[in-house]
């Protein structure tokens, strides 16, 4: 058999048909759905008088629009978000599948709790009504992200047909700065290849600063993939993978595990692989990154200036460039770290794990939150949020001036409810800096969860590295 | 769903790179558990003068009395990026969009179009946007001809092209695929025990 990549034996091993064209009909082993997309895949499936193929594999979370406020209902800021939640129990307790909700300590963002809970495994191929799906590639799995129509297909059928995306390996050599983290390097990367850069491809994180990531470095660098259209992202697992997902709750057990494990191992990329598409980063050479624009692919070093338009040639036309600048309302040349900033949020499926609260809490321990600045940190899921108050870390956020809140996707974007306010600059560790995405002509800057509490305290976009007092 | 074959429009402008689904349709004006209900919150957030108004704002193609009722619309590259809200797909539909030509689509959002009988096309929409004018499009042909008579000839994935031609419903076409992934699950099982959850198997 000839040298395959990780993706082709993922592929080969779910083949169910050759459907023609490139086309492949895919076997679907895990459907995660929220209320935001997936309760109304349940209601479609149903009024079109068809059923859930296998219960089993299908689980569903409140996360989009829930209230993110400490003593939560049902009852959402968002104008009609409780109609979202009501509706995607009711369907998903009619089709008997399994849900995490509101009150659940399991409930949380879907790209969190599924590998919290063992339920994303290495192999599976795992689908979501939900583009930061790619996240899960982290432990190796195939996983993607589709509509609610799809979504509907694979519940129906326990099957999705799939045009076979073309294969991109990047390798990156080296080892990340200190303070430079998984964020930084996807940033780094989009800048580099544009938010179209991987279009149709599934991308495979490899190389010496990959490996040395834990889980949820992997998570955050594979979640950012959808940022560059990418099918999806996927590193190989390897001990670090298994470590993790060993006597989680849907993991497998015993001899099982044994098997499993077996099985894992080999599914790296053989010696010799071919792919569409090769690219090579120097680990070493990332900064910390923020965004100036309204594209994640507008992405610089902290310690630079927002480009002049000869920069960036190439990858923006004219209108598009100066349109993102006056939406952001800063001109060519200026410093980021003497941009001044309203809001800060840390947060989201991509830095809303208990690792990324972690490193932001180091920075914020004994300091405060410039006057002024308002800065809110949600916990990616109700476990992530237990464990973290059980370290303390909630404290160091309220004694920084941080609100400390319940778990869920929040501010990540705009549903109708809470907002950061026209014109508001706010530095985020989200994933989309779109036009009006956390708010009506809110100004978004992305960045790493170190870079957002570090410009919270000085109350100007700061690299993590030069705060004052650190 | 109707199936695809000709449509011939005036086509709207809207000439931008990396115009996402946060912009198609806002997430404020997803509102109903519903694939309907959604044509008025279109590009609401470039359409409307402010936040949740239904006054125009004059500047924005959409708006522009010449393109009333036109079924085609012109984007630049990475059309439909971000988010996988199908509700952007749903909401051009039910606007009336019958096609986009783009440089090039984001691909979930390319699927959803396809899944709701519009036809994505990725052409250089640049070139057809120089004046106003009725374009004509035909899927079988896989040619779009301006008013000039110039044609120019697109790609498509012949599953999509299928799809569309036909107003195939995609679960119906994999039903008849049931013996077939039955008898797959079932060795896949023996393969990996893990991988299902139906059973006490996975311990």
């Amino acid at each position: 058999m000839p040298a395959r990549s990780a993706f082709d034996k993922l592929w080969d091993e779910h083949l169910v048909a050759d459907l023609g064209a490139g086309t492949g009909l895919v076997l679907v082993d895990r459907i995660l759905l929220h209320e935001r997309t997936g309760g109304i895949a349940l209601k479609a499936l149903a009024a079109a008088g068809r059923r859930v193929a296998d219960r089993a594999q299908v689980f569903a979370t409140m996360d989009h629009v829930v209230d993110t406020r400490p003593g939560r209902t049902d009852e959402t800021l968002m104008p009609t978000g409780s109609a979202f939640i009501r509706e995607t129990r009711a369907a998903a307790k009619a089709a008997r599948v399994t849900l995490f909700d509101l009150a659940d300590p399991r409930q949380g963002i879907v790209h969190v709790i599924s590998p919290e809970q063992g339920i994303v495994l290495p192999g599976l191929t795992l689908v979501c009504p939900d583009s930061h799906t790619c996240s899960q590639g982290a432990l190796g799995a195939l996983a993607w992200g589709i509509g609610s129509t799809e979504a509907e297909h694979a519940l129906a059928t326990s099957t999705l047909r799939v045009k076979r995306p073309k294969t991109m390996l990047v390798q990156v050599s080296g080892r990340l700065a200190a303070d430079v983290t998984a964020k930084d390097l996807a940033l780094y990367f989009i800048a580099k290849l544009g938010s179209a850069g991987a279009r149709g491809h599934i991308v495979e994180f490899a190389g010496a600063a990959v490996k040395a990531m834990d889980v949820e470095a992997r998570l955050t660098l594979c979640n950012m993939a959808a940022e560059l259209s990418a099918f999806s992202a996927l590193i190989a697992p390897d001990d670090v993978v298994f470590d993790y997902l060993h006597g989680r709750p849907y993991a497998p057990r015993g001899k099982c595990w044994d098997t499993a494990l077996s099985a894992w191992r080999g599914i790296a990329s053989d010696e010799g692989a071919a792919f569409d598409a090769e690219i090579a980063i120097d680990g070493a050479a990332v900064e910390p990154m923020v965004t100036w624009g309204t594209s994640p692919q507008h992405a610089v070093p902290v310690d630079s200036a927002v480009p002049a338009f000869a920069d960036v040639m190439g990858r923006e036309t004219p209108e598009s460039y100066e349109r993102a600048l006056a939406y952001m309302g800063l001109t060519p040349g200026t410093r980021l770290r003497q941009v001044r900033i309203d809001a800060a949020f840390i947060g989201s499926c991509t830095n809303g794990r208990l690792s990324d609260l972690r490193r932001a809490a180091a920075i914020l321990t004994g300091r405060k939150v410039a006057v002024g600045v308002k800065a809110i940190c949600v916990p990616g899921s109700t476990q992530v949020k237990s464990q973290a108050e059980a370290e303390g870390l909630d404290q160091i956020f309220r004694d920084a001036g941080f609100e400390w809140r319940e778990s869920g996707c929040s501010m990540c974007f705009f549903a109708g409810g809470e907002s950061f306010g026209r014109q508001q600059r706010v530095i985020t560790s989200t994933n989309r800096n779109f036009e009006s995405r956390q708010g009506p002509e809110t100004r978004s800057h992305l960045a790493s969860p170190e870079t957002v509490a570090a410009s919270a305290i000085a109350g100007i976009i700061t690299d993590p590295r030069r705060l004052e007092g650190s | 769903m109707a199936g695809f074959k000709t449509v011939t429009s005036l086509a709207v402008p809207l000439i931008r790179d990396n115009v996402d689904t946060d912009a198609i349709i806002p997430s404020r004006e997803m509102t109903s558990v519903s694939k309907s209900g959604l044509a008025g919150g279109l590009f609401a957030g470039w359409r409307y003068q402010a936040v949740g108004s239904r006054v125009p704002n004059p500047s924005f193609v959409l708006n522009d009395p010449r393109y009333q009722r036109a079924q085609i619309l012109l984007s630049g590259a990475n059309f439909g990026c971000g988010s996988s809200r199908e509700h952007a797909a749903w909401a051009l539909a039910e606007y009336g969009f019958r096609a986009i030509i783009a440089r090039s689509f984001n691909p979930i959002f390319q699927g959803n179009c396809v899944r709701n009988g519009i036809l994505p096309i990725e052409l250089d929409a640049a070139a057809l946007a120089i004046a106003p004018q009725p374009l004509t499009i035909d899927l079988e042909r896989q040619s779009v001809r301006d008013a000039a008579g110039a044609v120019r000839d697109f790609e498509m994935d012949a599953q999509a092209k299928e799809m569309l031609l036909d107003g195939l419903d995609a679960i119906d076409l994999t039903m008849k695929h049931g013996a077939q992934i039955a008898g797959f699950r079932a060795t896949s099982r023996r393969r990996r025990p893990w991988a299902f959850l139906d059973g006490a198997d996975n311990r």
